[in-house]
């Protein structure tokens, strides 16, 4: 018997492994979201109130739920936009801020991307934002370096400094997250295609690039 | 007490520390197949080596090899422990080899990515342990297996 037991004893923990990673895999495994109807992001008409980068009418829309000072935010936004330019005017991103708690500037990075969105620069904001990430993230003193990148981009400064303190600011910030948190998000980036989220593979350039491709196809099946 | 037997006790220890150092690599190995490291929600500086292209050798993630590694170290301290000569003699490289990889793993950490992950440093310190371990064996001398 003592023999076998060297065999056995591998052979229990080789199953209670490959069982216990299966189990915690279904567990971790990203749920995919759907956004409810009554959540579903309006078209053309009434777009006033969000960040569009791209044909506002477009039939495809990636809503990204971001946070500033999380470096695959970083990343996506780096070929998204490059990405809206190529599907050029069938595509359009609508960003949302969703600054995560333990990245401890990402809702003053938030507050100043609305702060310059309230002078009609937010895109340029969020594109300093996410280009100087690994600068401002270690930064203790983020306010003078976010004013830094204001007069960068040519706004003007007392407004905003005034605008990141404001309530506008703030409402706008508190309103995304709201909506993140009523349709399921707790991470970033969690991006919605046409109100089903994507999964983590489905955000590389070539992952999404296909999943634009489907639903210009589906919509397309659908006129 | 005799020296197989001090010997044999190593062995078991070594097999015991491994398991753990198998549940830390499965955990982050699977992490790494769901994509949960692609994106932020944890520890910000766990996804910066966990995110990072220094995780993944040929797309495959590395907390994989390190399960594998962890799995050998408990099948070949086993048998070791049973007596089984040729698993005390495959014991040694491939603790030797995991010494070597959580040096450059832990040389990443420290000088390129400037972040670590708490359940990087835990495996690293289970294979320090491991490697310990393996030096504390007395030599073999009298070459007897099962």
């Amino acid at each position: 018997m003592k023999r076998y037991l060297p065999f056995v004893i591998v052979g229990v923990v080789a199953l209670a492994t490959l069982g216990s990673g299966a189990m915690l895999y279904r567990a971790k495994r990203p749920q995919l979201l759907t956004i409810p109807e009554d959540k579903v992001l309006p078209g053309k008409n009434d777009t006033e109130s969000m960040h569009i980068r791209g044909n506002p009418g477009a039939p495809v829309t990636l809503e990204e739920f971001g946070d500033f000072q999380c470096p695959p935010c970083g990343n996506f936004a780096g070929f998204a936009d490059a990405l809206v330019k190529e599907y050029e005017p069938h595509l359009r991103i609508v960003f949302r801020n969703f600054p995560l708690q333990n990245h401890q500037h990402a809702r003053d990075a938030a507050l100043a991307a609305e702060a310059a969105g309230l002078q009609g620069h937010f895109w340029e904001m969020h594109d300093v934002l996410y280009r100087e990430q690994v600068v401002w993230s270690k930064t203790d003193n983020v306010r003078q370096v976010f004013e830094s990148y204001a007069g960068m981009i040519g706004l003007d400064l007392d407004q905003f400094r005034k605008d990141i303190d404001g309530e506008k600011a703030k409402a706008r910030v508190d309103a995304d997250r709201e909506r993140g948190h009523s349709v399921g998000v707790d991470r970033t980036p969690t991006v919605f295609l046409n109100n089903r989220s994507l999964g983590p593979n489905d955000r590389t350039p070539e992952g999404l690039r296909a999943m634009v491709d489907a639903a210009l196809k589906e919509k397309a099946a659908t006129k | 007490m005799t020296v197989s037997r001090f010997r044999n006790i190593l062995y078991t220890v070594a097999a015991i520390v491994s398991l753990v150092g198998l549940a830390d690599a499965t955990y982050l190995a699977v992490q790494a197949l769901t994509g949960e490291t692609l994106g932020c929600g944890g520890s910000p500086d766990c996804f910066r080596v966990l995110g990072s292209s220094y995780a993944r050798v040929g797309g495959i993630p590395v907390a994989l090899f390190g399960t594998l590694a962890y799995f050998s170290v408990f099948t070949f301290a086993t048998f070791a422990a049973f007596g089984y000569v040729q698993a005390r003699v495959l014991l040694i490289p491939i603790i030797g080899a995991m010494f070597l990889a959580t040096l450059w793993l832990l040389y990443v950490q420290a000088f390129l990515l400037h972040a670590y992950c708490r359940y990087c440093l835990f495996s690293a310190a289970i294979t320090f342990l491991l490697a310990g371990l393996v030096i504390a064996l007395p030599p073999e001398r009298d070459g007897s297996g099962a």
